[in-house]
């Protein structure tokens, strides 16, 4: 377990609007437990990055020990368990995109922004991952940046996306 | 307007507006949930989609009606429909598109699905890489259920269905039916022991039907115009259409709805217009980069079940990735397994240490450090996890590192007496189409 998780951080709480949201999700289910990804997701989206105090609180709204709901997000590689810039870019390397160019996409990233797999710009604008297969190998190569596909990217391409990307 | 780009399920699939219900109405849409709840029974249902002799369009091509006549009768618990929208298998993006702009027909087959079944609660498995796509279905659960085609007492039917998305978090295992079932019920995506079969003991321990987006848009189409309407698509065993996913160095990649048993040359060269100049196919992986791959000598198998594993491979999810000849295969292999490590789960020793070993082999082919011995000692791994695993993902490892090397094993060969490789003019052409 990476050393972030076992830090001490003061308790957090659900803003109310999260609150709401979380008691609709829970009728989706006849159980606690199958809450457990979706609430992550609402974590994700208000705080940016699953931290330990995070993770505590999910597992109080969801009444699962605590060791369980870290191991359920260390299974998953779309939950930040550190934090990540505004603009996640996240570079598919799998088979499709890599026959397409994604492996000089992602020299080009890393040279441009001076970061590697992983990192995070010192201003907090960037994070650069590799990813697996994102589904949209027909428009090889992809960047997810958040939620959001690139397709068809090229060097200049992206150039110009990180431009609107403040 | 341009011309439908399939018979079925891509024959509106540009319409605008098809996301919002009234033009999806206006096209007939729904009209076979007001044909079918309360007027067949849901036997009926199934022996239809029996008789049309759809298959699983997701990776196995399961029979779909028989799937859902494993589902017991008589049984205390309640009965779950799961549509398997994680769309994992690289080279694979037909389901992301069919959501993305016909997310109503969906919501449909899994309202007719689930009353042949008779289930009362239905599930989408997204995964999270969907979260756009998730909305755009979320949009369209909300019409229907506000136009009374979802919840209680479906257009006075007397049936009842709750549909809600789940969405995933990045596991291509989730892609796997029991391991979807896992992260549906909020645990680790990993796989369980079959049998019992999700049929009788699913989710929550209860009848499950997991079926892929794909089979389910099938199922309106089925419904209203019949078993024999269906199999004027395709051949005696691989009846109907299916949609291929085709990226690589081809003029026009994209989803191509087919009926089944087209050549695969004629969807690359009539369809997606031959290969970009300056690019030669070498091999073409058919249906998912689980799938072995086939080399440009076998173009003219045709796209259905029996065809594709006569020649050795699979239809499997549809994703066809062509692989030009400026590509060094042992570089692709290489890429293809670094997948399966990536993503096994971790919970069986052959796949968990085989895919690590597989990959470590060929790391060292790539790095120009291979021995003679190491191509044997490849196929070894791959036929000591190939059936010996908890899931399908251990095969899926083993299938094209035992393909690639079977149709190819002289490029693996020059690899290691060379300690380079073949070819490696694709950096050279990429820089054209690049600019």
């Amino acid at each position: 377990m990476s050393e972030t998780l076992l830090a001490v951080e003061p308790a957090v709480e659900w803003p109310e609007a999260a609150r709401a949201e979380i008691a609709e999700t829970l009728t989706h289910y006849p159980n606690l437990r199958s809450a457990v990804l979706p609430v992550m997701w609402i974590a994700q989206r208000e705080w940016g990055w699953l931290s330990p105090a995070v993770l505590r609180l999910v597992a109080r709204t969801v009444e699962l020990p605590e060791p369980e709901v870290f191991g359920v997000a260390t299974f998953y590689t779309m939950f930040n368990l550190k934090p990540v810039a505004r603009h996640h870019l996240q570079v598919c390397m799998t088979l499709s995109c890599s026959l397409m160019g994604a492996d000089r996409l992602f020299r080009h990233l890393e040279s441009k922004l001076g970061i590697g797999h992983g990192e995070s710009t010192p201003d907090g604008r960037f994070t650069l991952r590799r990813v697996e297969c994102l589904a949209a190998c027909g428009g090889a190569p992809c960047l997810q940046v958040n939620e959001t596909y690139h397709e068809n990217l090229n060097e200049a391409r992206v150039d110009r996306l990180l431009e609107t990307l403040e | 307007m341009s011309a439908p780009r399939g018979p079925l399920l891509f024959k509106d699939i540009d319409a605008p507006g098809l996301t919002v219900i009234e033009t999806y109405r206006r096209g007939g849409g729904y009209e076979t949930v007001g044909a079918v709840l309360g007027k067949k029974s849901p036997d009926e249902c199934i022996e239809v989609v029996k008789a049309s002799g759809l298959r699983g369009r997701g990776g196995a091509g399961f029979p779909t009606g028989m799937k859902w006549g494993f589902v017991p009768k008589q049984t205390p618990k309640p009965k779950y429909l799961v549509c398997n929208a994680d769309e994992s298998e690289p080279g694979t993006f037909k389901d992301r598109e069919l959501m993305e702009k016909n997310p109503h027909l969906m919501i449909e087959g899994m309202i007719l699905a689930a009353y042949a079944i008779q289930a009362n609660t239905g599930y989408i498995y997204l995964r999270g890489e969907f979260a756009e796509i998730g909305r755009i279905v979320d949009r369209a659960i909300a019409e229907a259920h506000a136009a009374g085609l979802l919840g209680e007492n479906i257009l006075g039917s007397g049936f009842r269905f709750a549909l809600h998305t789940h969405l995933g978090a990045g596991a291509y295992i989730c892609g796997e039916e029991t391991a979807l079932l896992s992260s549906l019920e909020g645990y680790r995506g990993q796989p369980r022991l079959k049998p019992p079969f999700p049929a009788v003991e699913g989710l929550y321990a209860s009848p499950t039907v997991v079926n892929n987006t794909e089979t389910l848009m099938n199922v309106p189409h089925i419904l209203k115009h019949g078993p024999a309407w269906f199999r004027q698509w395709g051949t005696e065993k691989s009846p109907g259409t299916k949609i291929f996913s085709v990226s690589g160095p081809v003029k026009r990649p994209g989803n191509y709805e087919v009926a089944m048993g087209m050549p695969l040359r004629q969807l690359l060269d009539d369809l997606c217009g031959g290969m970009r100049d300056g690019f030669q196919l070498k091999a073409v992986i058919p249906g998912g980069s689980s799938v072995p791959p086939l080399p440009a000598s076998m173009l003219d198998t045709g796209l259905d079940y029996e065809s594709m594993n006569a020649a050795g491979t699979f239809v499997g999810s549809g994703g066809v990735i062509v692989i030009d000849d400026g590509t060094c295969l042992v570089d692709a292999l290489l890429n293809i397994t670094r997948f399966y490590r990536h993503e096994s789960c971790g919970k069986c020793t052959p796949c968990r240490e085989g895919t690590y070993w597989m990959e470590e082999v060929l790391l060292r082919l790539e790095r120009g450090e291979g021995r003679a011995v190491d191509i044997d000692l490849l196929n070894d791994v791959a036929d000591n996890i190939l059936g010996k695993s908890f899931c399908a993902l251990g095969d899926a490892a083993a299938m094209p590192v035992m393909g690639f090397i079977k149709h190819f094993r002289p490029e693996f060969e020059h690899h290691i007496t060379h300690k380079r490789c073949l070819t490696n003019r694709r950096r050279a052409a990429l820089a054209e189409v690049m600019a």
